[in-house]
C-alpha cells in the first residue's frame, strides 16, 4: 500500500547565534542511515544546488548550509503563503568513528547527500585463524 | 478556507495588495501558533503536502511548491476550468542489507493537492518548471477572462 506523504512543517532555526546574513534560516528535514562502513545524511534543501551549499567540519561539528534567495516578484501579490523561503542550516555532532577526510557530498533535485565513511581502523576486521601444525 | 481566500482575491485591486500580504503573513503566524498549541512540532504534520505559495498578477498566477528529491516525471499536473491539481509521489529510500535508519524526517509516499484559482485557466499555456527541487507553475488567465477596457467615445 502506498501512503500519503506526511512530514513536519518547514521550521526556522531557533538558536542564539547571531547571523551575519539577513533573512530567514530554516532547518532542513533530514534522514540519516548507517551501514557497516558509512553514515549517510540526506537533507532536503529545495532551491539549493552544488554551488550554493557549504559543508564544514569544525571541532567535531558538521554543519550544512544552503543559501537560497527568496524571489522578488514585481507585479505580483502573494495570495497564499504556506511556507517561507530562506537559507538552510543544520549541525550534527560527529563521532570519532568518522573519517573526516573521506566525507563526500552531492546535490540533486534539492537534496543534499553526504556520505561519511567510518575510519578504516574502526571497521570490523576479519581475523584469520592460522592452522597450527604440531 | 483555501478556496475562499483565493476566490476572494478576484476582487482585490492594487490598493488591497498590502492587505493581502499582511493577511498571508498573519496566516503563516497562525499556522506557527497552531503548531505550538498542538504540541511537538517535529511530529506535527498538520498541513497538506506539498505546501504551496501562490502569487497573482492581472494576467497569470504563479504556484510554487518545494518538492525536493522528486523527479519531473513523477509529477503530474492537470488543469480543469479554474482548478489546478498536482499529483505525484516520492519513493521511500529502500534500505540495503545491513543498513538502518537513525533518523527519518523526510516524508515518502503519494501526494495530491488541488487549488482553485480566481479565473478560468488558459490550459494550453500552463508552464511548469522543476529546478533544484522547487516546482514553479505559471498559470495564465484565459483570454476570455481577461479584464477588458472599453473606450468611451464622445458623442
Amino acid at each position: 500500500m502506498v501512503t500519503a506523504i506526511a512530514e513536519a512543517d518547514k521550521q526556522e532555526v531557533q538558536e542564539a547565534i547571531e547571523s551575519t546574513r539577513a533573512g530567514r534560516v530554516f532547518v532542513p528535514r533530514a534522514d540519516i542511515f548507517e551501514s557497516q562502513d558509512k553514515l549517510v545524511v540526506l537533507a532536503d534543501m529545495p532551491g539549493v544546488d552544488e554551488s550554493s551549499v557549504e559543508i564544514t567540519v569544525e571541532n567535531n561539528i558538521l554543519t550544512l548550509q544552503g543559501f537560497v534567495k527568496a524571489p522578488v516578484r514585481d507585479g505580483y501579490r502573494p495570495v497564499l503563503t504556506e511556507y517561507g523561503v530562506g537559507d538552510f542550516r543544520r549541525s550534527f555532532t560527529l563521532s570519532n568513528a568518522i573519517d573526516r577526510e573521506g566525507i563526500e557530498a552531492a546535490c540533486k533535485n534539492g537534496v543534499l547527500t553526504l556520505t561519511l565513511p567510518k575510519s578504516k581502523s574502526l571497521l570490523p576486521k576479519k581475523v584469520t585463524v592460522k592452522a597450527v601444525s604440531d | 478556507m483555501l478556496l475562499q481566500r483565493i476566490s476572494d482575491g478576484r476582487f482585490a485591486d492594487n490598493s488591497l495588495s498590502n492587505f493581502w500580504r499582511s493577511l498571508s503573513e498573519l496566516d503563516a503566524a497562525r499556522h506557527n501558533l497552531n503548531r505550538l498549541l498542538t504540541g511537538d512540532s517535529a511530529a506535527g504534520t498538520s498541513s497538506e503536502f506539498p505546501a504551496l505559495n501562490v502569487w497573482l498578477s492581472e494576467d497569470d498566477a504563479l504556484v510554487e511548491a518545494e518538492l525536493a528529491g522528486i523527479e519531473a516525471e513523477d509529477i503530474d499536473i492537470s488543469v480543469t476550468n479554474d482548478s489546478l491539481t498536482l499529483r505525484g509521489s516520492r519513493p521511500a529510500y529502500a534500505l540495503a542489507e545491513g543498513e538502518r535508519f537513525h533518523r527519518q524526517e523526510r516524508g515518502s509516499g503519494q501526494f495530491s493537492r488541488s487549488l482553485q484559482l480566481p479565473f478560468r485557466i488558459d490550459a494550453d499555456n500552463v508552464e511548469a518548471n522543476l529546478s533544484k527541487g522547487v516546482l514553479q507553475i505559471r498559470v495564465p488567465r484565459a483570454e476570455s477572462d481577461k479584464l477588458k477596457k472599453i473606450m468611451v467615445r464622445p458623442a
